[in-house]
């Protein structure tokens, strides 16, 4: 390996690790699509294992996956009332997909699937692209009075809708990037002061008498990325039942 | 009247040359006042140390709380950001976009520049808006809380 060791940047890399090409398009299965399909294997292994008992009391493990349900459940029900839990295998695997992608990438070594754009945006897509589709087939037309807030004059609408509009289009775009910057940023940081630790250790003594400062410094940044993994998920889970509740109820 | 007048100075001087030796002050407890204060000066030593050890535990417990507020503060921050910058951003593309299309340079642009603008300032409105109540057609959410207030 050639590379710098202390490159921030190199942990976002992708590879390929399988190249398959079908004509001009690339297919390869990559280091990116190989830790999504373990994301998704560990969530499905880990639910399944937990829940094969089916306890009336549960065992430890199957009581952290009821603690997840019943914590998406009510966070739905909160959000888009009963009406809403129609949606709930939709949120449910989406907040575990980001949850356990955003935990694995904690690991040394281990690429985080959260940390690019595309992935976070084809999520983002995938619940407006729900919304549209369910609100349009529920309500017909009248799904478009989600642009129309009442009690406007008249001559303020078409203003009013046209930012209405353009206010619906920057969800995803706003839904995404939270998520992508929060994981790139923090990943960038932490990989930035473990490279100071590695640089000042190779000065020598006084150096690595230096090094223990950044080293305090990656343990407690360590401990706030693993807050921020868990606290993105929530915001992203959060904020797609919010966006389905105006697919279930709009003109709200 | 001089000899009574010669009575009445000499009967002064008398009371006051009398009254002399009382005014000196009985300080007689010497050696057991310098214990005192030994004792008084290892008491408050005692207390300010007790006090500084307490005073550091404070700060330390402050910090910890403060420093995981101000997580929360950035995680906050960001996202209202992150809405705001949105706005503007797809307001931007799509005036671009158009003019693009149109040959219109800069008009769109701008004009839908002000757009996104004002869609940022209502998404920030929004996500600081107390949460509406979820549906109106729905039957209420949870009994629950009805029974108990």
């Amino acid at each position: 390996m050639e590379h710098d060791p202390t490159d921030p940047i190199h942990q976002f890399q992708i590879n390929r690790i399988v190249p398959i090409r079908i004509g001009d398009w690339d297919f390869s299965f990559t280091n990116s699509a190989l830790f999504m399909v373990l994301t998704v294997a560990i969530t499905a292994a880990f639910l399944y294992y937990t829940t094969r008992g089916r306890g009336l009391v549960p065992s430890r493990g199957q009581s952290v996956t009821e603690l997840t349900y019943e914590f998406t459940a009510n966070m739905l029900r909160d959000a888009a009332g009963p009406a809403g839990m129609r949606f709930f295998p939709f949120v449910f695997s989406i907040f575990m997909f980001v949850l356990v992608a955003n935990l694995l990438g904690m690991f040394p070594y281990f690429f985080t699937v959260t940390s690019h754009l595309i992935v976070t945006f084809a999520l983002a897509m995938l619940v407006i692209g729900v919304v549209i589709v369910y609100g349009l087939m529920k309500h017909g037309l009248h799904w478009f009075k989600l642009f129309v807030p009442p009690d406007v004059p008249a001559m303020l609408l078409p203003l009013v809708v046209l930012i209405e509009i353009v206010s619906f289009i920057s969800r995803p775009v706003s839904l995404s990037v939270r998520l992508f910057a929060n994981m790139l940023a923090g990943h960038i940081t932490l990989k930035v002061f473990a490279g100071f630790v590695f640089s000042l250790g190779t000065l020598g003594a006084l150096g690595i008498l230096g090094a223990i400062l950044p080293l305090l410094m990656v343990v407690a940044l360590t401990a706030l990325e693993f807050l921020v993994a868990a606290l993105q998920a929530y915001v992203f889970a959060v904020l797609t039942c919010m966006y389905l509740n105006d697919a279930i109820h709009p003109g709200h | 009247m001089t000899t009574g007048d010669d009575q009445s100075g000499s009967g002064e001087t008398g009371r006051r040359t009398s009254a002399d030796p009382q005014g000196a002050s009985p300080h007689g407890a010497g050696p057991q006042g310098a214990g005192d204060t030994a004792a008084w000066d290892a008491r408050r030593g005692e207390l300010d140390r007790r006090l500084a050890a307490h005073q550091a535990r404070r700060a330390a417990e402050e910090g910890t709380r403060h420093r995981s507020a101000n997580a929360q503060g950035m995680a906050e921050g960001l996202k209202l950001a992150s809405e705001f910058v949105a706005g503007i951003v797809v307001g931007a593309a799509i005036g671009y976009g158009i003019d693009r299309l149109a040959g219109t340079m800069p008009l769109f642009l701008v004009f839908f520049l002000m757009i996104g603008f004002a869609a940022g300032v209502r998404n920030v409105l929004r996500s600081v808006a107390p949460k509406p109540a979820p549906s109106a057609d729905a039957p209420p959410p949870r009994p629950r809380e009805d029974r108990e207030s």
